[in-house]
């Protein structure tokens, strides 16, 4: 992966976030997808469909067991858009 | 935070939805007088929260099989059908399901849950895909998840959003297990299955199809939607529950693929439980054949949805897209749904309340689950009822 893709991955990432999100988080790399943003399950998976359609991939449920924070999100994200 | 510690936060977020006092999940019922009134505290009710789609809770047929079998075979089998034996019931009802279905195969579970828990983790594993609906019931997804297979949601039966999701497949499309249902349980809509078909055959999947909602309700002798569509020889595995239209408890799948069978030697959820006991297993063949020959409870079942449907949206109630035993009113927030449920059992009705994340897209819903045996007269005076509280709690 190179850091030019992580960081646009990163910067989607926390842009889609930012309209989930009360206005007074300010959402970076290391924000807690769950603890820090207070996202239901079911809104995140919504999330994960419009983050994949961004991407054109598609991403297993079962890989966001081992994420929790948008550096997670986006190292699975990258290594999904590299194998495909 | 510790184990317990995840429970209390658990409890504290309920009770932050739920005012003190209000017990509208697990609601005690003291009596049932009927398929349709049960008494609620001190109230006589009208119940709109079931499953019970045939008005067959009290079937006399279904009774009395049920009274023979605890009879003759007693309470409960005691084990699993692996290591304990199948019964006679068992086996017949199993063939009954075949025979209704017209395949080759079936399989009875112990539960609805375990029906899809068994079925799914049986046929997909590690390097198969499951291409689920984002509606799709917790059993489904559960199942899903004991597989170890990978699991891919598309938008709520948006058939564009399933064929993106089956193109980034590429290869893997034949290794893949598309999931839907008959019904979906929040909004009550179908399935489009013809287009579900098309694309099923167009990228080489498997198919299976849950009728748990369906069964009883749509096709003329009560299949679901694959009577309804004509599509059963293009569905491979179709699966369902005992506990709505045919009253009791446990689980099906039928195929015409002749490997559903292997599935009782690989599948956990159906090798490691007590097989259903005969009580269930007698009161579930006899409800069975009720629901074959029940056009006329059919009829009467749609005529009682579309008067709750109609009235409940000429109102002005946000309702799922079609009329089926299933109608939710859409709400903004769990303090409008709250309300209109609380109002409703002090109307003496009781429905179901559904809040976030259960309910789709952020909302709440009053559900109501209609039956053939609520009278015209009973569906009018909910429908009365609605509509008073539309304006007293909705448009003050």
């Amino acid at each position: 992966m190179t850091d030019n893709n992580y960081d646009e991955i990163v910067q989607l990432l926390c842009d889609r976030l930012s309209s989930l999100a009360s206005a007074d988080v300010n959402i970076t790399a290391e924000t807690n997808l769950i603890s820090d943003l207070s996202i239901d399950s079911i809104k995140l998976l919504n999330l994960i469909m419009e983050i994949e359609d961004a991407f054109d991939i598609s991403i297993p449920i079962n890989a966001l067991a081992d994420v929790q924070t948008v550096h997670e999100l986006a190292c699975l994200i990258a290594k999904i858009k590299s194998a495909s | 935070m510790n184990l317990l510690e995840k429970l209390d936060a658990a409890a504290a977020a309920r009770k932050a939805m739920l005012p003190e006092g209000v017990g509208a999940f697990g609601i005690p019922i003291e009596e049932v007088y009927s398929a349709t009134e049960a008494r609620i505290g001190e109230r006589r009710v009208l119940l709109l929260g079931t499953n019970n789609y045939l008005g067959l809770t009290f079937a006399p047929e279904c009774i009395e099989a049920a009274h023979k079998a605890l009879d003759e075979e007693g309470t409960g089998t005691t084990g699993s059908r692996m290591a304990n034996g199948s019964y006679y019931g068992h086996r017949a009802l199993e063939r009954e399901f075949a025979d209704f279905y017209d395949c080759c195969s079936g399989i009875v579970f112990t539960t609805g849950y375990q029906a899809n828990l068994g079925t799914i983790s049986g046929l997909v594993g590690r390097g198969d895909t499951v291409l689920i609906d984002g509606d799709s019931h917790a059993s489904i997804f559960d199942g899903c998840i004991l597989s170890g297979a990978e699991i891919i949601r598309f938008k709520h039966n948006d058939m564009a959003d399933m064929e993106k999701r089956l193109r980034r497949l590429g290869g893997r499309a034949e290794t893949t297990l598309i999931i839907v249902e008959g019904i979906y349980s929040m909004l009550g809509d179908q399935a489009p299955l013809p287009e579900i078909v098309e694309l099923k055959n167009k990228y080489n999947c498997t198919l299976l199809l849950d009728e748990a909602h369906s069964l009883g309700v749509l096709g003329e002798t009560g299949q679901g939607l694959v009577e309804k569509t004509g599509l059963l020889k293009e569905v491979d595995f179709i699966t369902g529950t005992f506990s709505k239209s045919l009253c009791s408890i446990g689980g099906f799948c039928v195929s015409n693929h002749p490997q559903l069978d292997q599935l009782r030697y690989v599948s956990h959820p159906y090798i490691f439980t007590a097989s259903p006991s005969p009580a269930t297993i007698a009161s579930t063949r006899a409800a069975l054949q009720l629901l074959r020959n029940g056009s006329d409870l059919r009829k009467q079942l749609w005529k009682n949805c579309t008067q709750l449907y109609t009235r409940l949206k000429e109102t002005g109630y946000i309702l799922g897209p079609e009329p089926g035993p299933v109608i939710a009113a859409i709400l903004d927030s769990p303090k409008q749904a709250l309300q209109i449920w609380h109002r409703l059992l002090e109307n003496n009705i009781y429905v179901n309340l559904i809040l976030p994340p259960a309910a789709p897209d952020g909302k709440s819903l009053v559900r109501c689950s209609v039956n053939a045996a609520h009278t015209t007269e009973q569906i009018a005076h909910v429908g009365e009822t609605f509509a008073k509280l539309y304006h007293e709690v909705l448009q003050p």
